[in-house]
């Protein structure tokens, strides 16, 4: 007897739910192990995390400050994967977009004093955008007219992207009146991000807002549009697209733009909406989480918001429950962790079946 | 020009190189089996973690690093089981093993200290330098390469049996071929999927003493991320070194070189940012990588192994 | 002969073996047994089950039912290293070569002899002296990807034969081949089975079997239809067994009056893609209601003509016209709005996608004009409508417009090609090898579809590797060798024969020299 996975010929969404909360329920079961053997109350941590991070206005508000970056950077890679193009660089497209707003935000106003101060936040979203598509055009130009591996491009641009940010705050960028600290001087007020309901949900910011017209707008652009099909085909199968008249070269850059750019725009939300000036802290591996948000999701955009919540409460829940249960805040990664695997490794069975192979029954 | 300067750069950098040629070499078998592991960070620092609490608690830093590279293979073992039999991305399921193993190491740490305690700042045993009588006193090199510890003295062994293994032995052949052309290679009567397991777990065990040397060596004791990003130098430096064991000594000498120069250089205060420095090997990488890719040649003989990252299963039937 | 095969042992013996993939039952309760010193032609169309039932005994394939005796004991065949190990090796079809490696590499690859260091001089003499026994030349230095396609087969027997097996399974060896190569592989099997080494031909062409087989199982739909001696069968009675009804088509091929030129090829040269010449000047005019065949053995170029057509592959020199657009170089999207319709030879991996909907598929050429689309804006229910009427059209049996096409059967999957290609706004249809793998009612469509353009007036090329269907429907046909024109002939004219011989290369007797000249004052 031998067990063998066998390619399923539909893809029954319900099956796939329910493999995704029996994965939640086995990684949470996992994780309760591991908490018992070292001797704490399971139930009392998940509960310490839930009321953590969804307990009352400033615990969700925390957890939709964190979901925000997750959002877009998990938009960002979902577009490119959905073409197949395997952007592992959100990280690096991030970080320039973080380095576009600041350089707009440090040096535009003294530079330019006549400008009306409602202008420079329009200014840096849109620098943002373009320096993450600039930075997401160099894999993509590599890819479409050299066939360079953008796996490979794309992870050392983000080394690259990091280093640039850390010479900056580290060096010509650093505050004088810092105390030595390694970071840029504020961001003047009027470049700060605005806040959507500061009574409602506290240090919730504008990107809230960005993030879900990004997803609906690429939802629609992708289910409803030409141009959403053309990526289908190509992301399917680049040889038919080709046949068909659509041209890979182009659109390896076009989505790249789209990708870059999204990422790009996360940097920016993230440095105007939280940290008000470019210091060290300010890369945290969203562009990295994003492509697990993105996987998670399977690319479609309204996952791309439900995976980033949720894994914004468990990190939210995680730092929580440092406070109240006395916890390490690793238990959270470690949670992240398993709850990634068990629902990575669960993801088999919705595109394929096991099946159980009888044999060697006559054999002399 | 200083010599002493130059010799001072040079002890240096084997001396930081030594982990991350530990785990460059795993991950370049790893990949050369079709495997793609990210998750070579935080397999350093289960390694770095446990093979500190071993040797704190038993007084063995051998022991340490015996458990160390059993951790790291546990690690890869995880990996191999998601991505090789379960056909998860090998990119998300490497990326999931970073962030579990970053948190795992940081959790362990508080915990596996006398009585549950915490590990940091604890002194334990560790490897420490021993001068090679005669040889350390040669000139210029002796210093540098023969008054070392007992595992870089052992690399120096590992280096050139990993690149014999892999150009000039049968299992080398094989270890190529599936990284290669798995389908060819099974049609061959070679096993992909257990060869896959096994240099996935090589690939986890060596990154785990990796992270073991630098517990138990480079700087002994326990810090959460002790590593410091080296898993994703290392991913880097496999690149580099086009996934030859030889050629990722010389990855080793310049990224590691480039990092002790700039403390070096801090302190004779010149003028060029060392953080221009840092970046450039990764600039090169890419230089490295647009140069092999433009030629077939060159990428047939030195590329990527063409089944990188892609899984394989002989039952697959195109419908 | 047959007597004397009759009273040794056979060396294999599958009983009732079964073999399903999600969605196809592959073999059926099949029966198979072969002798020592034979050669056996596994025969049946495309689909019909012979690689699968092969590769079970290859060791790739676990058998779902089914038991297997190797000389007479029963054996587990559980992966390709068992099959080695008793004696059975195959060569499959797509080669099973690690292109990096060096030929001697790819040889003694997954061989245990007990060292762990390799002795790759030792191997590469080997390999000279086996390739001088079986007349199987090759460089054993020389990395693979280096090697042409027929050198890379020789390195795969050579494999085998390195490993001492009895059972050689040969998986359409000749499809690669010329006809002369193709004789001089018969001459190294046959110097195998003198030897006493079975050897297993699968292939689906009735010459092949006829020229080098003893014996023939003939499968149909996975299932035996037939085993007889090669001598005590005819080529019809085998076709009949492997299609299981008469072959006999009559197509109507009414006279048709071409017309305006619409296709215009002048000089042509292209590069594959390891950058070898694979057409060397190709020149040629197909007009209204006119159907030009091309013939030759796969790999010299057809491919490369049909890229270069649509728009698929860059043009090093000369110039493409279709009507009064020059396409040469431009992309593919200008090929298309110039009126080039295109079925291409690889079904699911160029002209489907299959992942998407039948209805995805079929909107492919058009989804870009309304009614489908407006502006940007795709029309659902233009698109659900247009896909209903293609299906209905062209008799697609599908379960909805939304159904997978992977999951459609070859003749399906090839209506669905062939309804978008007709149907999009077109002068020139390019088909190639457009009945290949169907079964008998669904190449018979295929080529009625064929003879129906051409009443239409459209202009057509056809690709094929059937001789026969080349004859039946071209007006003319030029032959393609090393991407060159050997000659252009009308169809009336030209026999088997001849044909064969050019696509051999051989363009330098007389008679074709005539040929060419009545075709260039024609």
């Amino acid at each position: 007897m031998r067990l063998i996975l066998e390619k399923r010929l539909d893809i029954d969404p319900r099956r796939t739910l329910a493999i995704r909360a029996l994965a939640l329920v086995l990684a949470l079961v996992a994780g309760a192990i591991l908490l018992l053997s070292v001797g704490v109350n399971p139930f009392a941590t998940y509960w310490a995390m839930l009321v953590g991070a969804l307990g009352d206005k400033s615990a969700l508000g925390q957890t939709l400050l964190k979901a925000i970056p997750l959002m877009l950077t998990g938009l960002a890679v979902s577009v490119a994967f959905r073409m197949r193009f395997w952007n592992i660089g959100a990280e690096g497209q991030f970080a320039m977009g973080v380095f576009a707003t600041s350089l707009v935000a440090l040096f535009g106003p003294p530079a330019l004093p006549w400008l009306p101060q409602a202008l420079w936040l329009p200014l840096m979203m849109m620098a943002s955008i373009v320096a993450g598509a600039l930075w997401g055009l160099i894999p993509a130009a590599l890819k479409a007219y050299r066939d360079v591996n953008e796996i490979i491009i794309t992870l050392m641009l983000n080394y690259i992207a990091i280093g640039w940010l850390e010479y900056l705050f580290y060096g010509p960028w650093k505050n004088p009146e810092g105390f030595g600290f390694p970071g840029s001087a504020p961001f003047p007020p009027y470049t700060w991000l605005p806040m959507v309901a500061p009574d409602q949900l506290p240090r919730v910011h504008w990107g809230l807002i960005f993030a879900l017209l990004a997803t609906l707008i690429l939802w629609f652009v992708m289910s409803r549009t030409r141009w959403g099909y053309e990526i289908r085909l190509l992301g399917e199968n680049p040889n038919a697209a080709r046949y068909a008249g659509i041209s890979i070269v182009r659109n390896t850059l076009l989505i790249m733009v789209v990708s870059g750019g999204l990422a790009g725009l996360a940097g920016m939300v993230e440095i105007a909406g939280i940290a008000h000036r470019l210091q060290q802290g300010i890369m945290l591996g969203y562009g990295f989480t994003g492509i697990i948000v993105a996987w998670l999701a399977r690319l479609n955009p309204w996952g791309v918001i439900g995976v980033a919540f949720a894994l914004a409460v468990l990190l939210v829940g995680g730092n929580q429950i440092q406070i109240s249960m006395g916890l390490p805040a690793a238990v959270a990664l470690v949670l992240q962790g398993l709850l990634f695997f068990f629902v990575l490794g669960g993801d088999v069975f919705t595109q394929y079946r096991l099946r159980v192979v009888e044999e060697g029954k006559e054999l002399a | 020009m200083d010599f002493a300067l130059l010799i001072s750069i040079l002890a240096a950098t084997i001396r930081a190189g030594t982990s991350l040629l530990y785990a460059t070499i795993g991950e370049i078998y790893t990949e050369r089996a079709g495997v793609l592991n990210l998750g070579i960070e935080g397999m350093m620092l289960m390694g770095a973690v446990t093979g500190f609490a071993t040797a704190y608690h038993s007084g063995n830093a051998l022991l340490g690093v015996v458990v160390a590279f059993m951790a790291g293979a546990g690690m890869g073992l995880i990996h191999a089981f998601l991505s090789i039999t379960l056909r998860a991305d090998q990119v998300v399921s490497g990326l999931a093993l970073t962030i579990f193993g970053v948190g795992l190491s940081s959790f362990l740490g508080q915990r596996l200290g006398p009585g549950g305690g915490a590990l940091v700042g604890l002194q334990g045993p560790h490897f420490s330098r021993i001068p090679i009588p005669g040889l350390s006193e040669l000139p210029l090199i002796g210093d540098p390469l023969f008054n070392q510890d007992l595992l870089t003295y052992a690399i120096y062994f590992f280096v050139p049996l990993a690149t014999f293994y892999l150009y000039r032995t049968r299992p080398g052949l094989n270890l190529r071929a599936i990284g290669e052309a798995p389908r060819a290679a099974d049609a061959m009567g070679v096993n992909v999927t257990r060869l896959r397991y096994l240099y996935t777990m090589l690939g986890g065990a060596l990154a785990g003493l990796g992270g073991a040397h630098l517990s138990l060596a480079y700087t002994p004791g326990w810090t959460e991320n002790i590593t410091g990003g080296r898993g994703w130098i290392a991913v880097a430096l496999v690149i580099f070194s086009l996934w030859n064991p030889a050629r990722a000594v010389l990855g080793v000498l310049l990224f590691g070189g480039i990092n002790a120069i700039q403390f070096r250089m801090q302190a004779v205060g010149t003028t060029i940012p060392p953080q221009f420095l840092n970046l450039l090997p990764y600039l090169l990488t890419i230089i490295v990588m647009i140069a092999v890719t433009g030629y077939e040649k060159l990428s047939r003989s030195v590329g990527a192994p063409a089944a990188l990252g892609q899984p394989y299963h002989r039952e697959e039937r195109g419908l | 002969m047959e007597h004397q095969l009759r009273r040794e042992t056979p060396l294999v013996e599958m009983q009732g073996v079964s073999k399903r993939f999600p969605g196809v039952l592959a073999n059926q309760n099949v029966d198979l047994v072969l002798f020592p010193g034979e050669i056996h032609a596994l025969l049946g169309e495309n689909g019909a089950g012979k690689s699968t039932l092969m590769n079970i005994l290859a060791g790739l394939y676990h058998p779902d039912e089914g038991t297997i005796r190797w000389r007479g004991k029963g054996v587990e065949l559980d992966s390709p290293r068992a099959a080695f190990e008793v004696g059975i090796g195959m060569v499959h079809q797509h080669f099973m070569l690690v292109q990096p490696l060096t030929v001697a590499e790819n040889v003694t690859l997954g061989l245990n002899d007990g060292r762990m260091i390799l002795d790759l001089e030792a191997v590469a003499e080997r390999i000279q002296l086996l390739g001088r026994r079986y007349k199987l030349r090759v460089d054993p230095n020389r990395p693979v990807w280096q090697l042409s396609v027929g050198e890379q087969q020789r390195v795969e027997i050579l494999k085998l034969l390195y490993r001492d097996v009895e059972l050689l399974i040969l998986d359409e060896p000749t499809a690669v081949l010329t006809p002369q190569e193709a004789e001089e592989l018969g001459e190294t099997l046959r110097q195998m089975t003198a030897e006493g080494k079975a050897v297993v031909l699968i292939t689906h062409k009735l010459d092949e079997v006829m020229r080098f087989s003893d014996r023939v199982t003939v499968l149909r739909d996975g299932r035996v239809a037939s085993v007889v001696e090669t001598s005590q069968t005819t080529k019809a009675e085998l076709a009949h067994e492997m299609v299981g009804r008469e072959v006999l088509f009559r197509l109507e091929r009414e006279e048709v009056q071409t017309g305006s030129l619409i296709l215009s090829l002048r000089n042509v040269h292209a590069l594959n893609k390891k950058g070898l010449p694979a057409l060397q000047g190709v020149s040629l005019d197909i007009r209204r209601g006119e159907i030009l065949g091309i013939a030759g053995v796969a790999g010299n170029g057809q491919q490369s003509l049909a890229e270069v057509i649509t728009g698929l592959r860059t043009v090093s020199e000369g110039q493409i016209w279709v009507g009064a657009t020059e396409v040469t170089n431009q992309p593919p999207l200008t090929a298309i709005e110039a009126g080039v319709s295109y079925i291409p030879a690889d079904r699911m991996g160029t002209g489907a996608v299959g992942t998407l909907s039948v209805a995805d598929n079929l909107m492919m050429k058009s989804y870009r004009r309304p009614p489908l689309s407006n502006g940007q804006l795709l029309s659902f229910d233009a698109i659900r409508g247009y896909a209903r009427y293609l299906m209905e059209s062209f008799r697609i049996a599908a379960p909805s417009p939304e159904t997978p096409v992977r999951l459609l059967s070859g003749g399906n999957l090839q209506k669905v090609i062939l309804a978008r290609e007709l149907d999009a706004e077109h002068s020139l249809l390019i088909a190639a090898y457009p009945s290949r793998g169907l079964d008998v009612g669904a190449t018979e469509m295929v080529r009625r579809h064929l003879l129906a353009q051409r009443r239409a007036g459209k202009a057509i090329l056809l690709i094929s590797e059937e001789l026969d269907e080349l004859l039946t429907l071209s007006d003319r046909i030029a032959v393609l060798y090393e991407g060159r024109i050997m000659g252009i002939f009308p169809a009336a004219e030209a026999n088997i024969e001849t044909l064969g011989l050019m696509m051999a290369g051989e363009a330098i007797g007389n008679q074709i020299d005539s040929l060419v000249k009545s075709n260039q004052q024609n």
